[in-house]
């Protein structure tokens, strides 16, 4: 009796699952993206994926997240998957050119692409934007939490290096974002691929282990909201999303040292099966309602400057979303390094963060 | 014609076998014996192997000491659930079960939840005006992560094991003369020696390469294995590397769970995972 009725049981839910495969007749887009990094209709704002869906009813979008542009790249290398959209980071982009992952743009399927700031296009990861199209830009510094942090302190990158504030320092768990602190407070430049240069950036890093809480991504949001850290290198748009929610958050700027400024776009890799679809997403995302939409929750800086009337003004005169034209000019860009150079960095990172002695192979 | 039949049945899972198991060993093999970049065959992986001693080191040390802490605690437990009723012992018996229907990853991201510096515990002692406590980031932590997560595979053996006890045995050991601690250490203990091997191992194995546990609970300090391989597949893009470190990681656990079994020697029914 238990028996055929878990048959029964078992049977139904096949018939379940095919019956809902053919009623979905619909193209499926696989939408690969950093986290935290969409409107998904938190906090009263608009549900980007959801609207797409709404005015595309032939389209269903399955979003996927990734932590760092190192870890997208190396799920995309790896091969095996299918995505149709991706948005990593400048150099990133540069580098998925450079190793023929990327497909070029059909322009005649985003239209709206005209729209997006002439500041930002064609810049030189990508000079005729024939693969890339700016999703969001912004800065990399320091938010601290003012009620344990004395100001005094603030003076640059060392603070995150400050002893007094052992165990409640976050670091960046990528190479890339890790070795460009370094860099920046050495004075080396953060394209470097001298490889004692690098060598020194990891001594660096190795220097300040002790101090460290944990060395995060994602998670710093949580840990900075609640005050288990008090200090993060991160992103200046996921800095006005943490204030929100914790207004002891400050945000600065190392100025005098340098920091990085990037630009993420929107491309299309060459494991995409829906091109069509996938430009269509895109051009939905430089629809100036949307985009607004879509910033005014992650809160990084807009590339469509349309998009701005849609926007809440207190993000659009915010001074960490939107820097002045000064501050942006002492933000260095990164380029692409060869394979090589970012196997280092990123072997000299695996030795700092898990302790190992540090030294080139 | 009997034969045959084992045969013809055991087909699918030799299949299995050949080609999620000995298949991709080979492959494992492979890519440790390959250079990164040129993909030629090279010793260079092994040699750089040296460097991970210690966090190797660290990993065998805290999942012995998590095996030996599921030991002492489980044993208990799985003693007593032996003397209940059949009806409690099949409660007893879900309830060792129940963690388990939830995921492993909740279960240690909910001990963040309480350890954290800001977390339940300390929110609690700092009410009732007790200093906070420096509970997360500790070696403590990761071997209580371990142990929490893998104690009902100790029970469960310990327990099936010792419910098969005869209880006969223990009768005769008192009518001749045994106390009980004697009879404990004399009867009851070595009969239910495969179950501590077997709980040991499963406890050991799953412990020694895991992950997720030292990278939440633990700090800078006491990164694992584990956690070094993942990052060489996953942001590294170095599988090779990777690969010769599962590589060592495989040939230590089977070391390791030698060493384990040997302790019992001889004993019928020792299992060997």
């Amino acid at each position: 009796m238990k028996k055929s009725l878990s048959i029964v049981i078992l049977l139904c839910v096949l018939i379940g699952l095919l019956s809902g495969c053919t009623q979905d007749k619909r193209v499926t887009i696989n939408v690969y993206n950093w986290g935290q990094y969409i409107s998904e209709g938190n906090d009263g704002c608009i549900d980007v994926i959801a609207e797409f869906e709404r005015l595309n009813p032939d389209i269903r979008v399955n979003y996927v997240t990734y932590d760092s542009n190192e870890t997208m790249y190396t799920k995309m290398a790896n091969g095996g998957i299918t995505v149709d959209v991706i948005i990593p980071s400048d150099y990133m982009v540069d580098r998925l050119i450079q190793e023929n992952m990327l497909l070029p743009l059909n322009y005649d399927n985003i239209p709206n692409a005209q729209k997006v700031d002439s500041q930002f296009r064609n810049q030189a990861f990508d000079p005729e934007n024939k693969y890339s199209l700016p999703y969001s830009w912004g800065t990399v510094g320091i938010i601290y939490n003012d009620k344990y942090v004395d100001e005094a302190d603030v003076t640059g990158w060392e603070l995150l290096w400050n002893e007094k504030y052992a165990d409640k320092i976050l670091m960046f768990d990528n190479s890339r974002d890790a070795f460009c602190i370094a860099q920046c407070m050495l004075g080396y430049d953060i394209n470097t691929t001298d490889e004692q240069e690098l060598l020194q950036c990891a001594r660096e890093l190795e220097r300040q282990r002790p101090v460290v809480q944990q060395y995060i991504m994602d998670q710093v949001f949580d840990l900075m909201e609640n005050e288990e850290a008090w200090i993060a290198p991160y992103y200046a748009g996921d800095y006005l999303t943490m204030a929100d929610e914790n207004e002891h958050l400050q945000f600065f700027l190392p100025e005098h040292q340098g920091f990085n400024r990037f630009i993420d776009a929107m491309c299309i890799p060459t494991c995409c099966e829906n091109k069509d679809a996938a430009e269509r997403f895109i051009n939905f995302l430089c629809e100036p309602e949307f985009a607004g939409g879509n910033m005014d929750w992650i809160c990084y800086g807009t590339p469509i400057s349309e998009a701005k009337e849609y926007m809440d003004p207190e993000v659009v005169n915010d001074p960490v979303a939107y820097p002045s034209e000064e501050t942006w000019n002492h933000g260095k860009d990164y380029v692409a390094l060869p394979r090589s150079t970012t196997r280092l960095m990123e072997s000299l990172f695996m030795q700092v963060r898990n302790g190992l002695e540090v030294k080139l192979d | 014609m009997k034969r045959n039949k084992s045969l013809l049945l055991s087909t699918p899972y030799i299949l299995w076998m050949v080609i999620f198991t000995l298949v991709p060993l080979g492959v494992v093999l492979y890519y440790a014996l390959t250079d990164v970049e040129t993909g030629a065959f090279t010793v260079d992986n092994m040699s750089k192997l040296v460097r991970y001693l210690p966090a190797f080191g660290r990993s065998i040390l805290y999942s012995l000491i998590s095996a030996v802490i599921c030991l002492l605690i489980g044993y208990p437990v799985a003693y007593y659930m032996t003397q209940c009723s059949p009806t409690t012992q099949r409660f007893l018996y879900m309830l060792v079960m129940l963690p388990m229907c939830m995921s492993f990853l909740l279960r240690t991201l909910a001990w963040v939840g309480l350890l954290q510096d800001t977390g339940i515990i300390n929110n609690i002692l700092e009410a009732i005006g007790l200093p906070r406590l420096p509970l997360i980031r500790t070696p403590a932590a990761v071997i209580l992560g371990m142990v929490y997560n893998y104690l009902p595979y100790m029970i469960l053996p310990l327990y099936a094991i010792i419910v098969k006890i005869d209880p006969r045995l223990i009768e005769a050991a008192e009518d001749l003369g045994c106390n009980s601690t004697k009879v404990f250490s004399k009867v009851i203990l070595p009969l239910s020696m495969p179950g501590i091997l077997s709980g040991m191992t499963m406890v050991f194995v799953p412990a020694v390469s895991t992950f997720y546990i030292s990278n939440k609970l633990g700090s800078t300090e006491t990164v694992l294995i584990g956690d070094i391989v993942e990052r060489l597949f996953k942001q590294g893009d170095n599988p090779n590397m990777g690969a010769a470190l599962s590589l060592l990681l495989m040939v230590l656990v089977f070391v390791c769970t030698g060493i384990i079994n040997r302790f019992g020697g001889d004993e019928e029914g020792a299992v060997i995972v």
